[in-house]
């Protein structure tokens, strides 16, 4: 599957990332050389092979604990490194109009 | 009395425990090095101050014999590592001004054991790289350089300021990361010994996340012994990380100098690549009849799946990190460009914060996860994931390690594959198929090339069988007898 430069910003819109037009071009043809290279996984025959999303204690899953508050008031500490916060909470531009 | 950043780690805890010097004396010898050694850029942030105190820390618990494991023994920490009030940056401009109001669970065993942090450790850029030079904060340099030329080489990646610092001894040891070889291939190029432990070994709390799937925090270190007693005091049961194992956690320096005696080694078939080095086949050999000679059986095995592992792991690494690095917008910490329009604040904020190779990645993900392209990608490389898991359970039922060459050639110079994404990925082809399979495994010094760099060999275990591994990892360091850099040419 070959890209197109309308995917490549279709991408990058979903990425939340912007590209100039001179860097649109570079990184279309890296995409695209990736993309033909990990297509060789397709003439591999996975019919009947389950995925494997964790190799985690060989994909037993994951632990679960009871839903209780063992931890947390660090309200200060959460928002220290916030560019903009105010009494507490995050500060962005305004979404609703 | 010489200059105590020529001991290795177990050398220096047996010094500190007979008084032959404390540990503030050798955390300023530490210091110095560190100092005179900035032409590698092997470290973002230098924490003198921090190293002082806590080494007077440590002397009073070694007068009063209240010691831990690693009292007053200086390390270095990747930069991936999220240290309470020092700077962590994960070599990005996102992050370049982020102070984690927390410290990781791996970092904090380490320092109530008695370890000192000597500085926080330059690594490709979220790790993502073979060669450091993805880094906001410049390339590091490898303090190997070549018989031939005079060229800088680079230290490998993503673990690149550890593997350097390591080898060129500022620090008894440090930690590193590893997705796809970022801990292996690092140590192969700087003669040093570098761990991957088994997925689930370490906590992955507070450490900055690239694939959750297959990131795992290790240890590089001068010697084998070494790594070992890094290694048990950086594991934990974490309940705050859900892939964190329970598995009880052995004194893996006990494993040093047993018998490997009548245990198999299996040699994949399926790592002889075509136009291979015939210096890496040489020592590769070598190796097996190192072992040989210490009574193992050496088995021809094959790993059918082997070739899909790279094109696999470049699904899954890049879908994993688009979907971790989401949280960069710009709003709870990190670099944020300030615009009216929320769209706009993420795009500008994602567009300055992140470089090439991590754009590259994201894309790649959010391509990888989209509508209409998940089933063809995404899901079909967690399958292959499945058979290359299934390769590997099934030979492990015949033997006990793997043994393989840890990279396909020694350290290249610097801007030499950095413009070629397919290239630079083609380092990890020996290592990326034990973080898709979970597996731990280390590489190991075993020669110089003939040019005069090191060549690492790479041993892979069976989950939770670190132990095994040491033991041949020092048959193999033993029998190569591998001696470290002699000139310092960096030193100013």
């Amino acid at each position: 599957m070959s890209l197109d430069k309308d995917n490549v910003i279709k991408i990058a819109n979903l990425s939340k990332i912007s590209f100039k037009d001179d860097e649109i071009e570079k990184i279309l043809v890296d995409l695209n050389q990736i993309i033909d290279w990990v297509d060789q996984l397709a003439e591999v025959n996975t019919d009947k092979i389950s995925p494997t999303f964790s190799s985690f204690e060989n994909d037993k899953g994951m632990k679960k604990r009871e839903d209780i508050v063992s931890d947390g008031d660090y309200r200060e500490d959460i928002t220290i490194n916030a560019p903009n916060s105010e009494e507490g909470f995050f500060l962005v531009p305004k979404v609703i109009d | 009395m010489k200059n105590l950043t020529e001991l290795c780690l177990y050398e220096a805890r047996e010094g500190l425990l007979n008084k032959d010097f404390t540990s503030k004396e050798l955390v300023l010898d530490h210091i110095d090095k560190m100092e005179s050694s900035r032409s590698l850029n092997a470290f973002i942030t230098e924490t003198p101050e921090i190293a002082i105190k806590s080494a007077e820390k440590s002397d009073l618990k070694l007068i009063k014999e209240e010691n831990g494991e690693l009292e007053g023994i200086p390390l270095g920490v990747k930069d991936m590592f999220c240290t309470k009030g020092v700077l962590t940056t994960a070599s990005s401009k996102m992050l370049s001004n982020f102070i984690p109001p927390y410290e990781s669970t791996v970092t904090e065993n380490l320092w109530s054991e008695g370890a000192i942090l000597l500085g926080k450790l330059n690594n490709d850029e979220f790790a993502m790289g073979s060669s450091n030079e993805t880094s906001f904060y410049g390339p590091v340099i490898n303090p190997w350089k070549s018989n031939n030329d005079q060229i800088n080489l680079v230290p490998g990646g993503s673990s690149g300021g550890s593997s350097a610092s390591v080898a060129a001894n500022i620090g008894l040891g440090a930690l590193g990361t590893d997705t796809g070889g970022s801990i292996r291939q690092p140590a192969s190029f700087t003669g040093t010994v570098g761990l991957k432990p088994t997925y689930g070994r370490c906590s992955r709390w507070g450490i900055i996340a690239f694939a959750s799937s297959l990131d795992q925090a290790g240890p590089i270190t001068r010697n084998v012994r070494d790594n070992s007693i890094l290694l048990k005091s950086m594991c934990s049961h974490d309940t705050k990380d859900t892939t964190s194992s329970s598995k009880e956690i052995p004194n893996f320096e006990n494993a040093i100098g047993r018998s490997i005696k009548g245990l198999k080694v299996g040699i994949p078939n399926e790592f002889f690549l075509d136009g291979m080095s015939n210096e890496i086949i040489e020592i590769w050999d070598k190796g097996k009849d190192w072992l040989k000679n210490s009574g193992a059986e050496i088995i021809d095995i094959s790993l059918p799946n082997t070739k899909y592992a790279l094109p696999c792991y470049y699904i899954i690494a890049p879908a994993e990190a688009s979907s971790n690095l989401a949280r960069y917008d710009g709003v709870r910490f990190g670099h944020s460009v300030k615009s009216s329009d929320i769209n706009e604040m993420y795009k500008a904020t994602r567009s300055e914060g992140f470089g090439d190779e991590v754009k590259r990645r994201i894309m790649i993900g959010t391509y990888v996860l989209s509508s209409g392209y998940y089933d063809a990608y995404y899901l079909k490389a967690q399958k292959v994931r499945s058979l290359i898991t299934e390769d590997y359970s099934k030979v492990f039922k015949d033997v006990d390690v793997i043994l393989t060459p840890s990279t396909p050639s020694s350290a290249f110079g610097l801007d030499e594959k950095s413009n070629d994404p397919i290239s630079m990925y083609l380092n990890d082809i020996f290592t990326v198929p034990v973080n898709l399979a979970g597996l731990p495994a280390i590489s190991v010094p075993a020669t110089l090339d003939s040019n005069g760099l090191p060549l690492g060999l790479q041993l892979i275990g069976r989950p939770f069988e670190e132990e095994t591994i040491y033991s041949f990892a020092k048959i193999i360091e033993d029998s190569a007898n591998f001696k470290n850099i002699e000139k310092q040419w960096w030193l100013k």
